[in-house]
């Protein structure tokens, strides 16, 4: 790492804390990831990433960057990663997931507040992320008031643009939202000097395509009894698909998949074939938060599935249709495959429920873990629904939430194991 | 055969021995600052087939490899509670520093559960902090506001910071001090009784943990809940005889060590605001 420091020094980084982060992240994921029995080889190359996760990526986009490239910041999945590609820029996403920076943040935000925005702003405040610091533009949404009202403090700190995401799915949401994409466009032209065209934006569409399909692949490969990779392997599959270089990622991940593949054909997995199966639905669960998939599978279970933008919600609505003929219709398609995602920061969202019992089959689920962080109003409003949704369909349900503390593992770590017993 | 059960909580720990047919022995002491040697002592000498912990201290526990099998209390209490009465349906247990509900089937198996471990307030420690403040020892509490003449004094706050501030400011202003503890109980019981209602109320209703002596608290939930509880004769043990004939079961089953996941060394594992990990957790491994 020592190769890093001037790279490190030349974004600002508070060298002192960020050394402490970086020391501590080792020993937490030999603990939680390399202990691991039975993984797959192919999660080498992801150990890999993570192991450099300050580094050799940052570097990337610092090459990037001196080579005149743009890097955008991002925190939600409606923030269409065709259009930042299109036009040559970079787009990684910036959740935060480690309790690290959140005493930072609280220096400025209110305590009631989610720990992933809180997260996310101490390592902009705290100058400890590279990716925060590498970050060109910031590209804020509206989907929470969270969010939407840190946006605004966040400015004061980086360029931040806010895309405005309509909350409902009618007619007049949909036209906002193509209009929505169409000022993206003229954004990111102007951020990047770079013009956007029919036949990049058709180009890129393609390439994010492949990600997905990747990661639906992943996803699709799951299904499989005995569950061929743990939940806390795939999970960081999906968490570094948020920074990774996309064609990497998709070639890396379609790797592993053909391993995984193959343990299904073979009868092998990660679990025995009697092991509780588990899904995941809730909020996100950026890098580095494992801690429910840690506990839920440290007490003999296993994660299947995550209903989540860490999880199966990044391929909602499935391939994004090409459409070289213009950039408007080739936004419409990303639109509408986009507005087929299900968050709880639109109502209705009776999609999201369905969505939680589909899986429940396909997966052959034998219990649903609803987490929620604390202080997140729309998943923890909308959990009431799914329980009782799920309670009258006769699925064992579990409503936790938390945040990324250590004291909320050991609080959580009861509950989870005694569901876990319970199944 | 002789196992145990060993229930460190964060106030007592409990062990009871059992032989396969009856208890041979059951003892609670005090947690104190060092659980670990002073559940040693409990059962230094002993030799057993097997011994489960429960509780949260559990790990503590098997990571020293006192125990060879940790379940959780809701289980444990759940098994405990059906052992002594197999008509049970719904288990409170209201301890030192958390309280659980739990709905079991007629095989004593946990249906359903709710656990508050976020605040004290429905906890031993909340009902702790208000006898200090007024002046009493805990087990003089329930007597001191069953003894009250007039009518409760409303407690605006469960919150044990603002209460405790506001038991004061009551006493100050001349408030009969049995009233204040009546009103103290019924704020407590308010609040578990909501719990409760979470997971539905169902009788036989067994009420355990060391709070269950409390006889004001007894009464109390009996009115908010409409029920009538029974409360065991050693209400703190429950879930150390459900640890232990958990283990007996486990002998008859002829289950290896283990079987319960392996929960050695994998702790949860976040970042600590420090951004070293908690060195308790790091040394289990
Ligand atoms: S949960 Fe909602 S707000 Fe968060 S990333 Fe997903 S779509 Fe965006
Ligand atoms: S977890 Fe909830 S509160 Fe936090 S950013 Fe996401 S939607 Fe907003």
């Amino acid at each position: 790492m020592e190769e890093y420091r001037a790279m490190w020094e030349r974004l600002g980084i508070n060298m002192r804390r960020h050394d402490m982060l970086l020391e501590a992240l080792p020993a937490v994921y030999e603990k939680v990831y390399l202990s691991q029995q039975r993984r797959p080889q192919a999660m080498g190359y992801f150990d890999f990433v993570v192991s450099e996760i300050h580094g050799l990526r940052v570097k990337e986009l610092m090459d990037h960057k001196d080579k005149g490239g743009k890097v955008f910041g991002t925190f939600c999945v409606y923030v269409p990663e065709e259009v930042i590609v299109a036009a040559g820029g970079i787009a990684v996403g910036l959740c935060g997931g480690a309790d690290f920076s959140v005493p930072t943040a609280e220096q400025v935000l209110p305590r009631n507040l989610c720990a992933l925005i809180k997260s996310a702003f101490g390592f902009k405040l705290g100058r400890i992320c590279p990716y925060f610091q590498a970050a060109d533009l910031i590209v804020g949404e509206t989907t929470c008031d969270g969010k939407k009202k840190t946006w605004e403090i966040l400015d004061e700190y980086i360029p931040t643009y806010v895309m405005d995401l309509p909350n409902s799915r009618t007619s007049a949401d949909r036209a906002l939202w193509i209009s929505e994409l169409q000022r993206f466009v003229r954004k990111v032209e102007e951020v990047t000097g770079n013009s956007i065209t029919a036949e990049n934006l058709a180009e890129a569409t393609r390439l994010i395509n492949r990600k997905r399909a990747a990661l639906q692949r992943l996803f699709e490969v799951r299904k499989a009894r005995p569950a061929p990779i743990s939940g806390l392997d795939a999970l960081l599959v999906t968490q570094i698909s948020f920074y990774d270089d996309p064609a990497r990622f998709t070639e890396k991940t379609n790797e592993l998949c053909d391993e995984l593949e193959a343990r299904v054909q073979a009868g092998e997995g990660v679990a025995p074939p009697d092991a509780k199966r588990i899904l995941y639905t809730g909020t996100p669960m950026p890098i580095p938060f494992w801690t429910v998939p840690l506990l839920i599978e440290g007490a003999g279970a296993v994660v299947v599935a995550e209903e989540s933008c860490t999880g199966t919600r990044l391929v909602a609505g499935g391939e994004t249709p090409v459409r070289d003929t213009s950039i408007e219709d080739q936004l419409i398609a990303i639109a509408d495959r986009q507005l087929q995602t299900n968050c709880a920061c639109f109502t209705p969202n009776d999609g999201r429920v369905d969505d939680i019992l589909r899986m429940v089959e396909e997966y052959e689920v034998d219990g649903v873990i609803h987490f929620s962080l604390s202080f997140c109003q729309p998943y923890n409003l909308e959990a009431v629904r799914v329980q009782k949704a799920l309670q009258e369909a006769g699925v064992p349900v579990l409503v936790l939430e938390g945040d990324y503390t250590e004291e909320q593992a050991g609080r959580l770590r009861t509950r989870i194991e005694a569901f876990v017993e319970t199944l | 055969m002789l196992v145990a059960g060993l229930d460190i909580g964060s106030r007592t720990i409990a062990l009871v021995e059992w032989d396969g047919g009856r208890v041979r022995r059951a003892e609670v002491v005090d947690t104190g600052a060092d659980p670990l040697s002073n559940a040693l002592t409990l059962i230094q000498g002993r030799a057993y087939d097997r011994l489960v912990a429960t509780g949260y201290g559990r790990y503590l526990a098997a990571e020293r490899a006192l125990a060879d099998e940790v379940i959780t209390e809701i289980k444990a209490y759940a098994i405990g509670a059906h052992h002594l009465y197999p008509d049970v349906r719904t288990v409170l247990d209201v301890g030192g520093q958390d309280s659980k509900v739990i709905l079991v089937d007629p095989n004593g198996r946990v249906v359903r559960f709710e656990m508050n471990d976020r605040c004290a307030a429905g906890t031993g420690r909340f009902l702790e902090n208000m006898a200090r403040a007024l002046g009493l020892r805990v087990d003089q509490f329930g007597e001191h506001a069953l003894a009250a003449e007039g009518e409760s004094v409303q407690i605006s706050s469960v919150c044990t910071v603002f209460a405790e501030s506001e038991v004061v400011s009551l006493i100050g202003r001349g408030e009969d001090s049995r009233c204040v503890a009546l009103g103290i109980h019924r704020a407590i019981a308010r609040r578990l009784g909501a719990m409760v209602r979470r997971v539905g109320v169902r009788e036989r209703f067994v009420f355990a943990g060391g709070v269950a002596h409390n006889p004001c608290l007894r009464r109390l939930l009996i009115e908010e809940l409409g029920v009538s509880l029974t409360v065991p004769p050693s209400p703190q043990t429950v879930g150390a005889l459900g640890a232990a004939l958990y283990a007996a079961k486990q002998i008859e089953r002829g289950n290896g060590r283990w079987k319960h996941g392996d929960h050695s060394g994998r702790t949860g594992f976040t970042l600590s605001s420090t951004g070293h990990p908690d060195p308790r957790r790091v040394a289990g491994r």
